[in-house]
């Protein structure tokens, strides 16, 4: 299984906002077994697509050179579920960003409608950990996960 | 705003930043030991501090770490020694250290940072801004 869910960006503006869309299809893995026969979307994975979405306009505003890894959730609340065939937008705004780490505040849409909201802070992991060596290579903003941002600016 | 304000903004800051009852946030609960905050909480209650409080709080201002990082002048045999003792007074004015002093184990440091110790550090703040 791959670990992106989100599809593509559809609004980003530098150190504020990011808005990227997720279409649910029932030939996604996850729904075999969540659940047979009703497919919902895992709101953990909801909140892995809006803290990618933040994670990114988050570490693009070091130009991707800080590891921006997940480290709290301070909140979260649904408000309904995301059933296979709809749209999910995940909408992330910056609420801080410092040198050992940041936080987004997150809406979750599902066809336009509210689905749920999070607030997400995220570690520069060489920032908050300077004793252990994690090398140069930055393992969080690989390839696929950049490109995903590629597609917005073409 | 007095005393007492701060001490209860300070407090509902924690309550938010640490999701915990507003009963177990009394002045000598210690962040890690009593109301179970973690490494990266510190930076959550850093930023809800200065958005209460309009205040900047600069990076290793209220959570030093160069005391945290194990230096062989400021710690010995898991004790900290008179090199270190004098860090921790002139990077934390606002901590009570008349109780630590007396067994300086570096793992009671975490012991340090109460409710009430955020809120001496709000005020010493907020008086430097107004001045």
């Amino acid at each position: 299984m791959r670990w992106i869910w989100i599809d593509r960006f559809t609004e980003f503006r530098r150190g504020e906002f990011a808005r990227s869309v997720k279409q649910l299809s029932l030939a996604e893995d996850v729904f075999t077994a969540h659940f047979p026969e009703y497919p919902v979307m895992p709101a953990s994975l909801l909140l892995e697509g809006l803290a990618q979405t933040g994670g990114i306009l988050v570490g693009e505003i070091n130009d991707f050179k800080e590891k921006v890894v997940l480290a709290k959730i301070t909140k979260a609340k649904f408000l309904r579920e995301a059933l296979a065939g709809d749209e999910i937008a995940f909408e992330t705004t910056v609420l801080y960003v410092r040198p050992e780490g940041a936080a987004v505040r997150g809406r979750i849409l599902a066809n336009g409608e509210a689905l749920g909201e999070a607030e997400i802070t995220f570690a520069h992991l060489d920032q908050a950990r300077s004793q252990q060596a994690f090398g140069d290579r930055n393992f969080v903003f690989t390839g696929e996960l950049r490109s995903l941002l590629e597609s917005i600016r073409k | 705003m007095t005393q007492d304000e701060i001490y209860q903004k300070v407090s509902s800051t924690l309550v938010e930043a640490l999701n915990v009852e507003e009963s177990e946030v009394k002045p000598d609960a210690t962040l890690q030991g009593d109301l179970g905050a973690e490494s990266i909480d510190f930076l959550d209650i850093v930023f809800r501090l200065e958005r209460e409080f309009g205040i900047k709080i600069p990076r290793g201002e209220l959570f030093p770490e160069s005391i945290f990082q194990g230096d062989p002048e400021l710690v010995q045999s898991g004790k900290v020694t008179d090199k270190g003792m004098e860090e921790l007074r002139s990077k934390m004015p606002f901590a009570d250290l008349s109780r630590f002093e007396q067994n300086r184990e570096v793992s009671q440091i975490s012991d340090l940072f109460t409710v009430d110790l955020i809120a001496r550090y709000v005020e010493g703040k907020l008086a430097v801004s107004k001045n």
